[in-house]
């Protein structure tokens, strides 16, 4: 049973369905009403459907169109989850050693750091060319977009505990193995989540980049094919599959992170 | 009994520091933080160092904890050489350096776990720690929910669970408004009445310094060197109000003008 006691509502309950609606977001109140004034606009002054179509043609075309678009889209999740988790793998790992060796710091993270100029769109030709037309050239492109706020956030996360925590850690006898798994890491979980959902939004970029260089599916190529043919309204329905996708793919590392350090409940983004 | 330490003979000077000095290497040259240090300290004396910053007071207890090596000189603590660090002690630093992801209770908590003591025992320790100071309610709460003087407190217990015969403070109430000092203070002073422990205890306050110790080692800036220590015999358990008394108000005149004869206080004439 929820516990009404402690609304302020005044004596004269406010009707069921009006607190429903009120406890909506006002997000989404702003998104209908530029939904409306889109549907109006568009039938005023009759723009034609290859220019801008109505939402209420592009629910259309959602409705026909959606079993192509939930197997294309399933491609471009794929590719996605892959080449992240890919990241996580080698960007967690590789910011580990960077924190603990002197030499790794120097050698490698500057390269690293360095790399981040290079274009990816520029190096994924290159990737196709080496790794073919399969999904191995997409997830190579999501593991390099997505790998570098994950190492960065790591390391700066690992590297967040201050020299008194060190000290007291060592005071207490502390072995490195303890240092590490009952200091650092957890000081470092909430920076490493913040790499974590920079990483989701940039995955979901580089899968559909990689798509319109070179694919026979995933939303990427949906677009691609539909623009060719003036088809505005199915590159609609492609577009908001794919922020679906990244929404949902943040959501739930969100929900991760919430799970992981419940002692931080609003997060902090150290190199947003 | 968590932690049992063997007995040293009490005759023995729980600390001996003999001619210890101290040189940092910086981009800018070598800094000598501390000059030809001695000092003994008996096991249960509370001993405050008290000096101006940069006098190499911190450095002193680093060198203490074996966290930091000395350039030159020897330490003993119980009759043990330090050269690496000591694990016979509890710190407290001015930040509390809580741990962000642990409740009070788990904060205090970690001594245990590291050290590998026994749990139950410990967390009963711990309890009682967190009750003897007024934190009994806050056992769950995480530290961004208690205020400044609650997680200093906090700190304090974590350092006392093992029952550490030595606890090292680098001006541990230095970040706290006046009346969460003077309660700390307190609070402090009840815990070390009843762990029968050393206390190092770094400060500038120099009524903090009367108040709470048996006896203030003044040291004079750069390089650190020890000045005088003044015995302050004022009867324990301490009260407030005894820093009205005319015993305590000579022993910080007197404090104050050495510092004044040091060039640390300027005054007008």
């Amino acid at each position: 049973m929820a516990d009404i006691s402690n609304t302020t509502s005044p004596a004269v309950p406010v009707p069921q369905v009006l607190r429903a609606l009120g406890a909506i977001s006002p997000a989404v109140w702003t998104l209908i009403a530029v939904i409306l004034i889109w549907e109006v606009a568009v039938r005023i002054t009759e723009v034609p459907v290859y220019i801008l179509p109505s939402p209420s043609r592009i629910a259309q075309e959602f409705v026909v169109y959606w079993p192509r678009l939930l197997a294309n889209g399933m491609v471009t999740l794929s590719e996605v989850l892959i080449g992240f988790f890919f990241a996580v793998l080698i960007g967690v790992p590789l910011a580990v050693l960077i924190t603990y060796s002197q030499v790794a710091e120097r050698s490698i993270y500057p390269i690293i750091v360095a790399s981040q100029t290079i274009p990816k769109v520029a190096i994924a030709p290159l990737l196709l060319a080496w790794f073919g037309y399969g999904m191995t050239p997409k997830v190579a492109v999501v593991v390099l977009i997505s790998f570098f706020p994950i190492i960065i956030n790591s390391v700066v996360g690992l590297k967040a505990s201050s020299a008194e925590m060190l000290y007291l850690a060592k005071s207490m006898g502390a072995s490195q193995w303890q240092i590490f798994w009952k200091f650092r890491l957890p000081q470092a979980l909430p920076y490493i989540f913040a790499g974590f959902k920079l990483a989701t939004v940039l995955a979901v970029i580089g899968a559909v980049v990689a798509e319109f260089i070179g694919a026979d599916q995933g939303l990427g190529y949906i677009i691609l094919i539909a623009g060719a043919s003036f088809d505005i309204a199915r590159q609609f329905t492609a577009i908001i599959t794919i922020s679906v996708i990244g929404m949902l793919f943040f959501a739930a590392i969100q929900l991760a992170e919430r799970l992981v350090i419940p002692w931080k409940q609003s997060p902090n983004m150290p190199n947003g | 009994m968590i932690a049992p330490q063997s007995v040293e003979a009490s005759a023995a000077p729980h600390i001996s520091i003999s001619n210890v000095s101290k040189t940092f290497h910086t981009r800018s040259g070598a800094v000598q933080a501390l000059e030809d240090i001695h000092l003994e300290i008996q096991r249960g004396e509370f001993v405050s160092v008290l000096g101006p910053s940069g006098c190499g007071k911190s450095t002193l207890m680093m060198l203490l904890s074996g966290l930091v090596p000395s350039s030159q000189g020897q330490i003993e603590v119980a009759r043990h050489k330090i050269d690496g660090p000591n694990s016979h002690i509890g710190i407290v630093f001015q930040q509390d350096v809580l741990l962000e992801w642990r409740s009070a209770l788990q904060n205090v908590m970690i001594q245990a776990e590291i050290r590998k003591l026994p749990v139950e025992a410990a967390r009963e320790r711990a309890k009682q720690l967190l009750e003897m100071v007024s934190l009994k309610d806050f056992e769950s709460a995480y530290p961004k929910e208690l205020s400044g003087g609650m997680r200093q407190r906090v700190s304090i217990c974590r350092a006392l669970l093992h029952k550490p015969p030595l606890l090292l403070m680098d001006e541990p109430f230095g970040a706290l408004d006046a009346m969460t000092r003077d309660q700390l203070q307190l609070d402090l002073l009840r815990l070390c009445a009843d762990n029968a422990m050393t206390v190092f205890f770094i400060t500038h306050s120099i009524p903090e310094a009367v108040f709470l110790s048996d006896r203030v080692v003044v040291m004079s800036p750069r390089p650190g060197r020890i000045e005088k220590i003044v015995n302050i015999d004022m009867p324990r358990p301490r009260r407030l109000a005894m820093r009205e008394d005319p015993q305590f108000i000579e022993y910080t005149r007197e404090l104050t003008e050495i510092f004044k004869n040091l060039g640390v206080f300027r005054e007008e004439h």
